[in-house]
């Protein structure tokens, strides 16, 4: 699917096919997880870093049917290049009414970096102002987990970090994203 | 590690947050920007069983886990009662200055905002022994649509964070409140609300009193 197609795909499901609720009702929940989880690990921000992605990763694993029975592509994306416009244009649409701009590839085509203009996730977010939330904190975290899970789902292993956010003071908020491998389809255990 | 790299034009060892050259903080953003935005409800259902998953863990009790849950709605509730009498029109920018007015702002403009509905119900505790307590009622909490409690854990309501979130209201309101989410929807067949949830407000003893007072003059 072309990425101008998949744009149109996600726009279309959006409108048509997703249940809504009120964005802030999101935004909020967020906020309480994660200052939940600053509380609770004592303003460790790599381990809340780590508990965000690992709460993603278990949204993800179960987000892939979702998308996939919304988006109905019921077809192997042909390369990485067309997962990641499929990630951008429809995944993200359709779960968050976002589409992150898809840049910086990588000449052999296996990383790519998704900017957000917009993230509904921090609206409302300032870190704590104690010197090392900003250098330390991954506020939308989260991403990356959903992603690694989600993609684990359809056989492909990567590995998503962020690497600036404008809560951190940075000019664009911007997501790493390599594949490393393809998994390969495990024989299902032979029925005697 | 370009991550590392501080903000241009600040360094780490200045004080305070560092912002984006382009200026934008928190502060110029529009505070109705995302008034009437939606979301996936998707990503709410995700969001919420992981903040029940997390917040089951380590726990002793079922009032434990709805105690933690009402705990993480609570900040929700004071910032929201600000924000949306902010963004009231003018004259009806008041607080809420009774049980009454308050219940209602409770039941109408906070639960439209967040589930786009008025609550079902409000009542006053029949039992005159208990005046100081309140029912909001909701037939089918949107917290609890993809929520199935197991057999072993049936007291367990989830919608104790929004028990938190009405608390918290009540709270920031200077109407202190013990709020608690309790199921009372038959689970037979051909129930028409089997997720019914009445969220019980018990005022603190001082706010009796002033209501009392009040109440006379």
């Amino acid at each position: 699917m072309s990425a101008n197609k998949a744009a149109r795909v996600g726009e279309e499901i959006w409108k048509g096919r997703i249940d809504k609720v009120n964005a802030e009702l999101v935004t909020l929940t967020y906020g309480t997880i994660v200052a939940q989880l600053c509380k609770d690990f004592e303003a460790d921000y790599v381990e809340v870093n780590k508990q965000l992605d690992r709460m993603g990763y278990n949204i993800g694993l179960r987000l892939i049917e979702d998308y996939l029975a919304k988006s109905n592509t019921m077809r192997r994306c042909s390369n990485f290049r067309e997962t990641a416009d499929m990630i951008a244009k429809v995944g993200f649409k359709i779960f968050l009414n976002i589409t992150p701009t898809v840049t910086n590839w990588t000449s052999d085509s296996k990383q790519f970096s998704l900017v957000f203009e917009e993230n509904p996730l921090a609206d409302f977010v300032e870190l704590p102002d104690d010197g090392r939330a900003q250098d330390e904190l991954w506020y939308s975290n989260i991403f990356c987990g959903v992603l690694r899970g989600a993609l684990e789902m359809v056989q492909m292993q990567v590995e998503a970090h962020f690497i600036s956010d404008v809560l951190r003071g940075n000019d664009t908020t911007e997501m790493r994203v390599s594949l490393i491998r393809y998994i390969d389809d495990e024989l299902p255990p032979e029925d005697d | 590690m370009s991550n590392l790299q501080p903000a241009k034009g600040s360094s780490k060892d200045q004080p305070g947050l560092r912002y984006p050259t382009s200026g934008k903080t928190i502060y110029h953003r529009p505070l109705n920007r995302t008034k009437a935005a939606e979301l996936s409800g998707s990503s709410f259902a995700y969001l919420f069983s992981e903040m029940v998953g997390y917040a089951s863990k380590k726990i002793e009790s079922i009032q434990d886990l709805e105690k933690r849950l009402n705990v993480q709605g609570h900040p929700i509730g004071l910032k929201l009662l600000d924000l949306l009498l902010y963004r009231e029109p003018t004259r009806s920018q008041t607080r809420p200055l009774n049980i009454i007015t308050l219940l209602h702002f409770i039941k109408i403009n906070v639960w439209q905002h967040l589930f786009g509905r008025a609550a079902d119900g409000l009542e006053k505790s029949s039992d005159p022994s208990k005046p100081d307590e309140y029912m909001i009622i909701d037939n089918e909490p949107l917290v609890n649509r993809y929520i199935s409690v197991p057999k072993d854990m049936s007291q367990l309501n989830c919608a104790a964070y929004v028990a938190g979130i009405i608390e918290g209201v009540c709270d920031g309101s200077a109407f202190p409140a013990r709020v608690t989410a309790h199921s009372v929807g038959k689970q037979e067949e051909g129930e028409m609300w089997p997720g019914r949830t009445v969220f019980l407000v018990k005022f603190a003893p001082e706010v009796m009193e002033r209501e009392g007072y009040l109440g006379k003059s």
